[in-house]
């Protein structure tokens, strides 16, 4: 029997097993129930862990109550009486018809199916997902099922489950943004949490809800407008997925012809992500930010690549370069000056063999995101090799490395074991393209180009295919003379920079894979051509705020009065499984 | 491997339930002659006895089922009053028999013993016959388990002076050259002038009456008396008189989609008044059952859910088939039955197609801009997403005899679909 409590009322509750309700419901059945006769509060809850304990500091937890799961709706009124307490708690089922009832504007009652739904809408296009975790890939195979794109709100979904929806969404031409993605703009509609900002040309492809927030809102600060903005959850970019839901964002603004230029912004990803998204940007036809956030950006710009250092540069750089697209539509102007062009090798290696470490460090930082490395060289998204002594693959060297110059001077001073080391990288048919520095100065060997001349001219003799770059560091007041140097260097056949980023620029060029207009990323093939982004319908399956978020904004929308399959029941669930015949099968590669 | 491969041994079930539906869908019963029951009906012999629903022994029987075996028993004149029939139901004399075992449907008790007229159905798609009683109007009738001399002077004029006045107005029949009435198209018909096929046949009714009339009066000459008068009225003005060739109609339906192998489409629904009963398609003559409900709905004056029978009939092959309860938003004018308003109407209809595979190519629903009635029931999607089968039904009294008390929305329980959902993955993994 309750007892009063210290205010003298009585509590009384209810425990609804596998009753889920989403909390939007959920606060205006508490408004409803507070007004209700003598009742002095009340609570209506899923009984999660986190709920429960608010409850407690609230004096609000039923003595007494039986165990609890996050799907059970928690019921309690703290009334003047038992009689008022469970009256109230009689009216429950009466209050929610109201809420029902009046809060859609068609008078047809929702559907309780995505298949059912779409028939309600059939040019849906999207489906919005916010059920609970465990439930979500279940709808979002229903929805991909069902043809439509899914914007995957709901947490808690395995990477084995995400893995399979990304495939089979591929599989489809379909695209999956998250789990967990909190923000999109879509033709102009607002998924989840995102900003009003007005209409313009600049897409973006953000792994970084916030971010992408950010970014979004700064683009609208500095006067011009986004096309989309495709939130697609923080793991997409992880190793296991493989960024197959930013690689399918990327090919669907490349081909979107209200986007002109293309942002993508990260946090972090995996290294060989990082080069699969890099790649498919090179492969757009239209200039493109990137910006991975807290890594050392590459080259400020390379082809139509342009990286930014933070989300205020990667907004203001598109902005410009929206500018500049305007410009060029009227007249065809030349944007960048004329890059060292060499003859394309993709699939040849690089090896650079540094005398400078930093200069060796700065090349890796630089690279990294177009060619997979290896170097004796500790750097994120590197591949850090035991022994310096054999190169293989796209290898970055410091010579000066402690382990290389045991019992010998310095490189700097000494070339000779860097030049052995020319001619053995020179004898390996493999290697493409030869990268080395030059570092001038007091206290460096006095006349570099003396032995480096003719290696490369006799190498040269022996093979016209393998282009060897030399930087040079220094000045004109140098003791070795820089235009000197240069020049013999030159003579000898070696392409001479006097920085490192215009040679890094055209070892991008030649180096890394220079793919056509058709972005095929390894880890997730694209199998059916996505169709083209256009003003969204949605088919809303979860938080019931969202599908008002819709219907407010002006998109044709269908709430679908989701409840947890076969009442959550674990057993009916497994036979259910047993008999989808649509069923993907196990992930055997993963 | 392929995300999408399905094993190859295995049927696939999405596949098997569109073919099952298709041929659902394709069936094209028409009525073609009147006929008595033992000469017609496979297996039905004097001593054997059809009813309603899944299996059923005499001890276990409601009160109109035992009624109406009761009326039966003297009809056929094998007994000569109640208790004398009764003795004999229970002695083991008599046999009993779902009539769906024998190509036949009987609304409420469904009683057909082998002098009784039914009407013949041939589906012209598939082939094969189907038969039900002829229907004895409202009131006091056998089928509500009435058997006292008003009922059975009824079933003898069905018999003696409308079966055969029927038959000669039919294809088949003695006269030759009669109609062959196209049920389907009939009942597509009705759905547009309001009726569900189920509790609501007042159109097709009058329809069918339509259609025989030119041919009763032809073969009507010799008739005495004001015997093809009173056939015209009681067709014309028994609001039920095409409940029971429908029924017939949606059997040959629910027939043809049965036994397709790896299908979990429901095949038949049907309650005797004891227990609620259901075949899916994939699993054979299987009968899955449970305990049934009582319906919720109105009551005539004087009576109330106290005096409510559970649920009987095998009415519910209507819903089978994709239309009666199914169709309820072509059928507004019964929506009281339902709860209230029109929009109800609407959201019953809504909901079934939640659970179907498909919608019917003939029948269709104006107020949902003419969209295909919701058709066969796959009972992984009632378990899926809990919603059961609506079944629009007529309430009987408890008793044998007093009829009619009521009318309905009644939905088989869960534990049906769970059961048979589970002996289907058992058999599904063995394949």
């Amino acid at each position: 029997m309750p007892r009063p409590d210290t205010h003298g009322m009585i509590l009384s509750h209810r425990l609804r097993r596998g009753a889920y309700l989403d909390s939007i419901v959920l606060m205006q059945l508490q408004v409803a129930l507070r007004a209700e006769p003598g009742i002095e509060d009340c609570s209506a809850v899923m009984a999660t862990a986190a709920n429960l304990s608010l409850l407690a500091a609230s004096d609000m937890l039923p003595e007494g109550l039986e165990a609890t799961g996050a799907d059970d709706l928690l019921l309690v009124v703290r009334a003047v009486d038992s009689v008022a307490g469970e009256s109230a708690l009689d009216r429950v089922d009466e209050l929610l018809g109201q809420r029902t009832s009046a809060s859609h504007e068609d008078d047809l009652p929702a559907p309780f199916s995505v298949r059912e739904a779409c028939r309600r809408l059939p040019d849906a296009r999207w489906a919005a997902i916010s059920v609970p975790g465990r439930w979500a890939s279940r709808v979002a195979h229903d929805a991909l099922e069902a043809g439509l794109d899914i914007f995957l709100y709901s947490d808690n979904v395995s990477v084995a489950d995400e893995r399979l929806l990304k495939r089979r969404a591929a599989a489809r031409g379909r695209l999956v943004l998250g789990p967990d993605c909190g923000t999109a703009i879509l033709g102009g509609i607002g998924f989840g949490f995102a900003n009003r900002v007005r209409a313009g040309c600049i897409g973006l492809v953000g792994a970084s809800g916030t971010g992408l927030q950010a970014i979004t809102s700064r683009i609208d600060d500095l006067g011009a407008g986004v096309s989309h903005a495709i939130g697609i959850g923080g793991r997409d970019l992880s190793r296991e997925i493989g960024g197959a839901s930013a690689l399918a964002a990327l090919r669907l603004l490349a081909a979107d012809p209200a986007t002109q230029v293309v942002v993508l912004v990260s946090k972090p990803p995996d290294a060989a992500v990082a080069r699969a998204l890099v790649t498919a940007a090179r492969a757009v036809p239209k200039p493109v930010v990137i910006c991975f956030l807290g890594t050392i950006p590459p080259v400020a710009r390379v082809t139509n690549l342009n990286f930014a250092a933070g989300l205020e540069q990667a907004a203001d750089l598109a902005v410009s370069l929206a500018a500049d697209e305007e410009k060029a539509a009227v007249t065809v102007t030349s944007r960048t000056t004329m890059p060292c062009r060499l003859p394309a090798a993709p699939g040849g290696f690089l090896r650079a063999l540094f005398a400078g470490g930093t200069l060796a460090l700065e090349t890796l930082a630089q690279l990294r995101f177009f060619l997979p490395l290896r170097a004796n060289l500790s750097l994120e998204g590197v591949e850090a090799i035991d022994d310096p002594s054999t190169s293989t693959g796209h290898t970055v060297l410091d010579m000066g490395d402690d382990t290389l110059t045991v019992g010998r001077l310095h490189p700097m001073i000494d070339p000779d074991l860097r030049l052995r080391r020319l001619q053995i990288e020179a004898a390996d048919v493999t290697v493409s393209t030869i990268l080395l520095d030059v570092v001038l100065g007091t206290g460096s060997e006095a006349d570099p180009a003396e032995r480096l001349a003719p290696a490369i001219q006799e190498i040269r003799a022996r093979r016209a295919d393998l282009e060897i770059l030399v930087v040079v560091v220094g000045t004109e007041d140098d003791p070795q003379g820089r235009r000197d140097q240069i020049d013999r260097l030159a003579a000898a056949g070696a392409h001479v920079f006097e920085r490192l980023g215009p040679a890094l620029e055209a070892i991008v060029r030649r180096t890394a894979a220079s793919p056509a207009f058709d972005p095929q990323p390894d880890a997730a093939p694209v199998a059916a051509e996505p169709t083209p982004l256009g003003p969204p319908q949605v088919i809303n399956v979860g938080l019931e705020s969202f599908h008002q978020s819709f219907v407010a904004q002006g998109a044709p929308a269908v709430h679908v009065a989701w409840r947890p399959p076969a009442g959550g029941d674990a057993r009916l669930l497994a036979l259910l499984d047993v008999l989808a015949s649509d069923q993907p099968a196990p992930d055997v590669s993963a | 491997m392929n995300d999408d491969a399905t094993e190859a041994t295995r049927p696939n079930i999405d596949e098997a339930n569109r073919t099952a539906v298709g041929r659902m869908v394709a069936s094209r019963p028409r009525l073609v002659d009147v006929a008595t029951a033992g000469d017609v009906i496979p297996g039905l012999t004097k001593d054997l006895l059809l009813h309603a629903g899944p299996p059923i022994a005499w001890p276990r029987m409601s009160g109109p089922l035992r009624g109406a075996i009761i009326g039966a028993l003297i009809f056929e004149g094998l007994a000569q009053d109640a208790d004398e029939a009764a003795e004999l139901a229970a002695s083991g004399d008599i046999r009993f028999a779902p009539c769906h075992d024998h190509q036949t449907v009987g609304p409420m008790a469904g009683v057909v013993s082998s002098s009784m007229a039914v009407w013949v159905v041939e589906d012209d798609t598939h082939g094969g016959q189907t038969f039900s009683t002829l229907n004895e109007g409202y009131g006091k009738v056998l089928r509500y388990g009435a058997y006292d001399d008003e009922v059975l002077d009824r079933l003898r004029f069905l018999n003696g002076t409308m079966a055969p006045m029927l038959s000669s107005a039919l294809s088949k029949g003695d006269a030759g050259g009669g109609e062959a009435i196209d049920l389907r198209a009939l009942l597509a018909e009705a759905l547009h002038m309001g009726d569900e096929g189920h509790n609501r046949n007042k159109a097709g009714s009058i329809l069918l009456a339509t259609r025989l009339a030119p041919a009763l009066v032809r073969v009507a000459r010799d008739a005495t008396g004001d015997a093809l008068a009173r056939v015209l009225a009681f067709l014309g003005e028994n609001a039920l008189s095409v409940l029971n060739p429908v029924m017939a109609a949606a059997k040959a339906m629910a027939d043809a989609a049965h036994d397709v192998p790896g299908s979990t489409v429901v095949s038949t629904m049907a309650r005797n008044g004891t227990e609620f009963g259901i075949r899916v398609s994939g699993l054979g003559n299987r009968w899955f059952t449970a305990p049934c409900a009582t319906p919720q709905g109105l009551y005539f004056a004087g009576f109330s859910a106290d005096d409510a029978n559970p649920d009987i009939g095998d009415s519910t092959i209507t819903e089978t088939a994709g239309f009666g309860a199914f169709a309820m938003a072509a059928a507004p004018a019964i929506v009281r039955f339902v709860s209230g308003a029109p929009r109800d109407a609407i959201a019953a209809t809504l909901e079934m197609y939640e659970i179907t595979v498909g919608e019917h190519d003939h029948f269709t629903i104006p107020p949902l801009d003419f969209r295909g009635t919701p058709v066969g029931i796959d009972i992984r999607r009632v378990v899926e997403l809990g919603i059961t089968p609506r079944v629009n039904t007529g309430i009987a009294h408890k008793e044998a005899g007093i009829g009619q008390i009521g009318a309905g929305l009644v939905r088989p329980p869960m534990a049906l679909f769970e059961e048979a959902l589970e002996a289907f993955a058992e058999q599904h993994l063995r394949a």
